[in-house]
């Protein structure tokens, strides 16, 4: 017993490595799996209401960009108000309209720490559960797809960005309308994305890839527009290389898309795979 | 005693702020990307026991992990950094005989020494992050370009700090 003891305190060194190096490896082990992460990530109330000063104050600076993206949106979206187009027919009347109803509401948040140089990019924004964020909502901003809520809490919620590496989303070419999945590309640059599409689809250069509506997102929101047509040759799927519409080192301001459909969607998908 | 407690707890906070604040923007073509905060564990005194300095390895890295949203990888990769620590200086100061200098700064242990030290510190802990992190083995090549790069950076940065508090008086 004492020779073990003596054993024991000459290599104490090694034998604490051991435990604190298998302790972490359990954490990260553990914790990996971004749903059980809950208490060391940045939406826990130290850390978020950290970065939520320092992105205060760097907010500051980037005050000029915001306002140009900001009027930009907002003349596109004037563009599409009904008083701007030019009704064709004399004869006006009004009609009580049922046919649309609101599917999507969007929720603005203000992004209080974002990471693109990581093989695995989170993005955490200023508004949580209470601000009506669930997980697994969409998240665009005025130029495009952002990302997925990954996990949330009462004031803060943290985005799964599209540039990490098991991210997915559904996508199509606005021109053909075939559909693919859209990903990262796989050499961790934060300005391309990678497309699979059928082989039978006809990508174009230049084409903009849009979000099918399959999923979170309303269709139409941009990924980007295709930069080279043979990404990644050989496989069973056509790989096209979208550069990406959002700058995420850029990102201050985006939208979480909340869907009034989602729960009954999902509800009939789970009933229909059963 | 209590000064070297001061002085390593306002370290601690300034390396993380800068870490997390600053340094986690920024980066060079996806490549290099600096951990500048494992300074901490480096400049730690000599005497300093083996569970302390695993134990405050293990703190940084998880605080560094809190704001990084990798819980537990920053931790595992300082953990390992402490084990080649002690190696290090185990092989290297007992025999030169500097037990009695208090910490591993450059000003005291001189340039040539202290750019061995942090490199190989730095290089395995890189090393062991970076793997840890992709950990997968066909991008071992990137992975391993990136480890070379992200650890030139980091040792610049290294020696930048140390010869910005370099103190003149204490080398003899």
């Amino acid at each position: 017993m004492r020779n073990l003891l003596a054993f024991i305190t000459k290599y104490n060194a090694f034998f604490l490595f051991l435990i604190f190096e298998v302790s972490a490896l359990l954490i990260y082990i553990k914790y990996n799996s971004f749903q059980k992460a809950t208490f060391i990530n940045s939406q826990n109330q130290v850390t978020g209401s950290m970065f939520a000063q320092v992105s205060e104050l760097k907010s500051y600076l980037h005050l000029k960009d915001v306002n140009d993206s900001l009027a930009a949106e907002n003349a596109k979206l004037r563009g599409m108000v009904k008083s701007s187009f030019y009704v064709d027919t004399a004869e006006k009347h009004k009609v009580v309209d049922t046919v649309y109803k609101q599917q999507y509401t969007y929720v603005v948040a203000r992004v209080i720490n974002n990471s693109t140089n990581q093989s695995n990019n989170y993005i955490t924004i200023n508004r949580g559960s209470r601000d009506g964020i669930g997980k697994d909502m969409g998240v665009i901003s005025g130029d495009g797809v952002v990302g997925m809520i990954a996990a949330v809490s009462d004031h803060y919620s943290v985005i799964k960005s599209l540039l990490h590496s098991k991210s997915q989303f559904s996508a199509m070419l606005s021109k053909d309308k075939s559909v693919g999945s859209f990903l990262w590309g796989t050499d961790l640059n934060p300005h391309k994305g990678l497309l699979s599409l059928q082989n039978d689809a006809k990508p174009v250069m230049g084409e903009t890839v849009i979000t099918s509506g399959y999923s979170l997102f309303p269709t139409g929101i941009p990924f980007g527009k295709i930069t080279n047509l043979h990404a990644k040759e050989g496989g069973l799927l056509l790989n096209v290389e979208v550069g990406l519409s959002v700058d995420f080192a850029k990102l201050q301001y985006v939208y979480v898309v909340v869907n009034k459909y989602a729960p009954e969607q999902t509800g009939v998908e789970a009933v229909e795979t059963k | 005693m209590g000064r070297t407690i001061i002085t390593n707890a306002i370290r601690f906070l300034l390396l993380v702020f800068i870490q997390v604040f600053l340094l986690k923007n920024i980066t060079f073509y996806n490549l290099a990307t600096p951990y500048f905060y494992i300074l901490f564990i480096l400049l730690l005194p000599f005497e300093i026991p083996n569970v302390l300095l695993f134990a405050l390895s293990f703190i940084i890295g998880l605080t560094v992990d809190a704001f990084y949203d990798t819980p537990g990888l920053h931790a595992a990769a300082c953990v390992v950094l402490a084990l080649v620590r002690i190696l290090f200086i185990n092989i290297t100061v007992q025999k030169e005989g500097f037990d009695n200098e208090p910490e591993p700064t450059l000003s005291i242990m001189g340039l040539r020494w202290f750019f061995a030290y942090a490199s190989i510190l730095t290089l395995a802990h890189h090393f062991f992050l970076l793997n840890l992190e992709v950990f997968r083995l066909s991008e071992i090549q990137y992975t391993l370009s990136s480890v070379i790069l992200s650890s030139v950076f980091t040792v610049f940065l290294m020696l930048l700090s140390g010869f910005i508090f370099f103190k003149r008086k204490e080398r003899k």
